[in-house]
């Protein structure tokens, strides 16, 4: 099993990278967002997969995945784009599958969204367009 | 949990003025940067919890470690803070970041 500690933010005195209370990052966006379709699918995987029968990995070892990012990732990334990446990472980790399978799986995915003609392409996300639509 | 287990006294009380260690981390952790060397009242002791510095690398985070709600002054905590005097906040800290007040 690959153990990442956390990386370390620059000049922040030894700070993890998630750890910038009191930094200066400038005011908080207190504006609610919706959620796209692939960002609920995410939190829908993230949280079946952590529950007690299926035990995949704990909640505390997705922080420590999202926290192991280079400090460049974790700042270009959103929140649910942080979720899907230690997603995929904790399901390797844990080979649950393998990097083989779960390339071949998109692969598949992929082929059949061009089929059907809904354009998939490498950074085609599915956007749900119903707004304030109840989670 | 045993019922021995159970009854093991914390180290720390309701009332009881504590510091969180100001220590570096090297993995996952629960205690916030921004409030280590600070000093606050335990408000309530939540129970034992595996340790979730273990669990984050999918070990059985055992023993148990007493989680406890820490309530700090925001004035000593940000020299510019703007907010009422009395303003507090509430943090939820585990026993290993924990010692007495005054403690260097």
């Amino acid at each position: 099993m690959t153990e990442r500690f956390n990386s370390l933010r620059a000049g922040s005195d030894g700070r993890s990278v998630h750890d910038v209370g009191g930094l200066a990052f400038g005011p908080i966006d207190r504006e609610e967002h919706d959620l796209a379709l692939w960002e609920k699918r995410v939190d829908a995987m993230m949280r079946a997969l952590g529950s007690p029968t299926k035990r995949a990995f704990t909640v505390d070892a997705m922080r420590r995945m999202i926290e192991s990012y280079s400090e460049q990732q974790y700042d270009a990334t959103d929140y649910y784009e942080k979720w899907v990446r230690a997603l995929r990472n904790l399901l390797l980790e844990q080979e649950i599958f393998t990097a083989a399978e779960l390339d071949a799986k998109i692969d598949n995915v992929r082929a059949a969204f061009i089929a059907e003609g809904r354009g998939a392409s490498h950074e085609a996300v599915p956007h749900d367009t119903g707004k304030g639509v109840a989670p | 949990m045993s019922r021995t287990a159970s009854a093991r006294a914390q180290r720390f009380n309701i009332g009881d003025r504590v510091r969180i260690d100001s220590r570096p981390s090297a993995g996952h952790c629960r205690s916030p940067s921004y409030l280590r060397g600070q000093e606050g009242t335990v408000t309530a002791i939540h129970g034992r919890f595996r340790n979730p510095e273990q669990l984050a690398y999918m070990k059985p985070g055992l023993p148990e470690v007493t989680l406890y709600k820490v309530r700090l002054q925001q004035t000593h905590i940000w020299q510019e803070y703007a907010g009422f005097s009395g303003d507090e906040i509430e943090v939820d800290i585990y026993e290993h970041w924990l010692l007495p007040a005054g403690h260097a």
